[in-house]
């Protein structure tokens, strides 16, 4: 399904401050996989799916969803392929648009926006049933400001936003990192919920390390731009906390580096 | 007495001026709130604006076409400005500068290398003029203004409420947001410039056959006028006009407010070469305000937060 060819991409080139984000990356992932992804910071965890997501070019390597390669294609048109939801609550939703205009916008992903009236009655409807579907009651203020909303209903609405046109790939960048522990679980559990309705293939990004065992059904660890391990299938299932660490010191070497991975 | 009674007869002229000014304001509305962004060749487009419709009606050409030129010629100017500003990675700002400034240029030639052509109503018929502003007949301008103004304000909020104007909101909401949506955000941020632009012609088009002539000098300033109607119309009516169409309508409003207070100034005997600096500085004040605010709102946060002995870093 998404393919990740020697992926290269060095920031500042030439600089004092250049950094190699990734460096030959390989990835596979097959139709309805579930990704979750993990490692230090500066691993190259963000920079991976902002590579897919075409928020900057690369500088070698493709990327392919499905047969299709999107290497050189701009952001807004990978966008046909590609539902997001960012760290920043405030990243993935319009705030001085009502809710239902954020969901209208998302709704046209990928079609050609012309000049027929941006929000239907029809689909005003379908939006109630699925805003009453995340159950936090954002279906009763569909013509409520996204801005009012807090940083947990916006990522639920974001999700919503991401998944309402079926996207071949679903990207969630530590998407529960902002909000509080019972939020951030509240949101998860819906995420896992859209992810398996709708048989998303799909790669997470999480600091959580339990959260990046319990969910999905493939996980990997990133450190300097590549992929130091890969788990999937019944190995994953087995997984625990500590199995993950004693792996990543083995991988990594040092101590100081095991523990740069567990407080981040 | 005599003051109020001049006060009451600049009235008439003020609304109009007002109506026509509020036209170019609502264009300024559309990159300065809805996309974001300060455009500074407004200066230049609305005398480009209305050179062009004074040479053309000059020429023979009929008033109303004339207007609709100006509007052409002002979407153009406006995509001078995106196309360096999204194409070329110029700063927005600096985008409307060096296009405004390049106008200059474009409008002496349009009005034949001339600073200012005069466009006499008993010469053409013409859509507004200054001389029946007074006058209870069919051809003062008031009346035709007001519907030119309402049209504009119905057309645009269709155009916002379709698939594309909602393209060019979000786009100005929050950029990130509209291209992870598939938003191609450079082409949204050129169309609303254009229009923002067409619109500030067409206001400089009625503005030049209302006061019967075209100057080179007409639009100076005219970005800081419009940002202050836009202001007043805020300020005034921000609470009570929350649809899309009454803020614009707000606007034009704001803009009429300000050529009455002008007017009241004028007659309390402020001299007029003084108006463009106490323009900037009620401009000035009234952007610096919600500023202010919000950073003494901050500070309250910060103490309160520092108060309750909170873990925060």
């Amino acid at each position: 399904m998404l393919k990740l060819e020697h992926l290269c991409k060095t920031f500042n080139p030439g600089t004092v401050n250049e950094k190699k984000a990734l460096s030959d990356l390989n990835l596979h992932l097959a139709e309805g996989d579930f990704l979750t992804v993990i490692g230090g910071n500066g691993a190259g965890k963000s920079t991976m799916l902002n590579a897919v997501a075409g928020t900057f070019p690369v500088d070698e390597g493709r990327i392919l969803i499905g047969s299709n390669d999107v290497t050189r294609l701009p952001e807004h048109k990978r966008a046909a392929y590609i539902g997001r939801v960012f760290q920043d609550p405030m990243m993935g939703t319009a705030p001085t648009m009502q809710i239902d205009e954020n969901l209208a916008l998302a709704a046209r992903r990928g079609a050609r926006r012309g000049l027929k009236w941006g929000l239907s009655r029809e689909e005003k409807e379908v939006y109630f049933a699925k805003l009453k579907e995340l159950g936090l009651g954002l279906e009763d203020r569909m013509t409520s400001k996204v801005g009012l909303l807090s940083g947990g209903q916006r990522q639920a609405l974001t999700l919503l936003m991401a998944s309402l046109k079926r996207p071949r790939l679903l990207l969630l960048d530590e998407h529960t990192a902002a909000l509080d522990p019972a939020t951030a679980a509240k949101v998860l559990e819906i995420s896992d919920r859209i992810i398996r309705e709708n048989h998303l293939t799909c790669m997470m990004i999480t600091h959580n390390m339990r959260d990046a065992i319990t969910y999905g059904n493939r996980l990997i660890m990133m450190n300097e731009g590549r992929i130091i391990l890969d788990i999937a299938g019944e190995e994953k299932k087995q997984l625990t906390k500590r199995d993950l660490l004693d792996r990543f010191a083995a991988l990594a070497g040092t101590q100081e580096e095991t523990d740069a991975v567990l407080l981040s | 007495m005599t003051f109020f009674s001049s006060l009451l007869s600049s009235l008439p002229g003020a609304a109009a001026q007002g109506l026509i000014w509020g036209i170019m304001a609502i264009g300024v509305y559309l990159t300065f709130r809805i996309l974001d962004v300060a455009d500074l060749t407004v200066d230049g487009t609305l005398a480009t604006g209305g050179a062009t419709a004074v040479m053309l009606i000059r020429a023979g050409v009929d008033h109303r076409l004339a207007l609709l030129v100006a509007f052409a010629v002002g979407l153009i100017c406006g995509l001078c400005t995106g196309l360096l500003h999204t194409r070329c990675g110029i700063p927005a700002i600096l985008s409307g500068i060096l296009t405004q400034l390049a106008l200059y240029s474009v409008n002496l030639r349009i009005m034949g290398n001339k600073a200012n052509q005069a466009l006499s109503v008993d010469k053409y018929p013409l859509t507004v003029s200054q001389r029946f502003v007074r006058e209870l007949s069919l051809k003062n301008p008031l009346p035709l203004l007001l519907i030119i103004t309402v049209c504009v304000i119905a057309l645009l909020y269709w155009f916002f409420g379709t698939e594309k104007g909602s393209s060019i909101r979000a786009t100005g909401a929050n950029p990130a947001m509209a291209r992870a949506q598939g938003i191609d955000t450079r082409a949204c941020n050129v169309l609303g410039l254009m229009l923002s632009n067409g619109l500030v012609a067409f206001s400089g088009a009625l503005l030049a056959q209302y006061q019967g002539s075209s100057d080179i000098n007409m639009g100076r300033g005219s970005i800081v006028i419009g940002l202050a109607a836009v202001i007043i119309g805020e300020v005034i009516f921000g609470k009570l006009f929350v649809n899309f169409a009454l803020k614009l309508l707000a606007v034009s409003f704001g803009a009429i407010i300000y050529y009455f207070v002008l007017q009241i100034v004028l007659q309390l005997g402020l001299n007029t070469n003084d108006l463009k600096l106490i323009t900037a500085a009620i401009v000035a004040l009234f952007l610096a305000v919600p500023y202010w605010k919000s950073r003494i709102h901050r500070q309250n946060h910060k103490t309160a937060g520092a108060a309750k002995g909170g873990t925060s870093c």
